[in-house]
């Protein structure tokens, strides 16, 4: 119903002979852009718009200190880091072993990857102790079992779920210096509790549905005598 | 001991060394004293060191340097492949391999079949010490 019923735009009428080179010269392209129709239509010239007026810039006082020296502006950096790329092994439902850290030598299965680029990864807890947990790529070996979770829901943890609570500032007073104070114990929050009890309820089922799976998951990795890891299938 | 494996036109062989490493062929052709011309149903014909080549127990009746299909055909009669799957040798490799390509939970529930296998006859030798 509106005039402009024009197909969306080619890239360019100058069709590339050579990288550098188009086919036609200016002036064919001055013809074929149409731009002395534009002009018939303005009046022999192109057509001008007059800027847009700015919205007035509050105004600045000068500042009372001048720094003696020319201060060196940083440059521009706008780079954001992609998350780390996660290996072809590594899936929804694969059994890890952690190679570091307090759970060595656990497996334990991945949910997903955060946005931090970490993996999410859960026990479940009631089979080895592990909780929902944040594991760094580097230090786990993907293995090729892999465990159904297609009942897990898994959308509400991000990275802002596992950040410290920020600790209130206290004055330091004289007196504390000397005394020693029992840090009151930090207790697990409950919503925490029910959300591995929620994630960890569908995933023990998957798991003792096949047989042997949760004593493997309970067990840790070990190497043992003889065996080399660089020729172990995992 | 004299010998019972001999190298002839036919003769069943194994690679034991080398890019076709594991791969059984048979002897369609001898070129000089070191080398063979070899083939497989699933391979361009090539030349083999001696050397390289583990002969079997096998042998096909082919004439020599046959057609492709001459020697599949051959092969079929003889039977080589289910032959050799069935012999000491042949299932020996086969495991090597299955234990090669074990996976982790694979090794874990062969742990536990074992520790179940190693508590029947420690039963059975527990009774047997006490019968005597």
């Amino acid at each position: 119903m509106a005039p402009k019923q024009r197909t969306a735009r080619k890239v360019s009428r100058n069709p590339e002979l050579i990288r550098g080179i188009g086919k036609y010269s200016r002036s064919q392209m001055y013809h074929k852009r149409g731009l002395w129709a534009i002009k018939a239509k303005n009046g022999g010239v192109l057509p001008r718009h007059d800027p847009k007026p700015k919205p007035q810039a509050p105004a600045q006082k000068s500042p009372k200190f001048y720094p003696a020296d020319d201060v060196k502006k940083p440059l521009v950096n706008k780079h954001k880091a992609k998350p780390t790329k996660l290996r072809a092994s590594i899936t929804p439902g694969t059994v890890l072993i952690l190679l570091a850290g307090r759970f060595k030598g656990k497996r334990v299965v991945f949910l997903k990857q955060l946005p931090s680029g970490l993996l999410l990864v859960t026990g479940p807890f009631k089979i080895n102790g592990v909780p929902l947990r944040r594991v760094n790529q580097s230090y786990v070996i993907g293995t090729s079992t892999k465990v159904d979770v297609s009942g897990v829901n898994v959308d509400k943890f991000d990275d802002k779920y596992f950040a410290k609570e920020a600790e209130k500032k206290k004055k330091k007073e004289e007196g504390e210096f000397f005394e020693s104070e029992k840090e009151e114990k930090k207790v697990l929050p409950q919503e925490k509790k029910d959300d591995q009890k929620t994630v960890d309820s569908a995933l023990i089922k998957a798991i003792e549905s096949v047989p042997d799976l949760k004593s493997y998951i309970g067990a840790r990795f070990s190497l043992k005598q003889g065996v080399k890891p660089h020729e172990l299938v995992f | 001991m004299p010998f019972k494996r001999f190298v002839e036109i036919g003769r069943v062989a194994l690679v034991n060394y080398g890019k076709e490493h594991g791969r059984l062929v048979v002897i369609v052709d001898v070129i000089d004293q070191n080398r063979a011309l070899v083939d497989a149903p699933d391979m361009v014909r090539s030349q083999v060191n001696f050397k390289r080549l583990s002969l079997t127990d096998l042998k096909v009746d082919i004439k020599r340097v046959p057609r492709k299909k001459e020697l599949i055909k051959a092969m079929e009669d003889a039977d080589v492949k289910n032959k050799w799957e069935k012999s000491s040798w042949g299932r020996k490799l086969i495991v090597k391999k299955t234990r090669a390509n074990l996976n982790d939970f694979d090794r874990f529930k062969l742990m536990l079949v074992k520790i179940k296998k190693a508590a029947v006859v420690r039963q059975e030798l527990a009774k047997l010490k006490k019968a005597a």
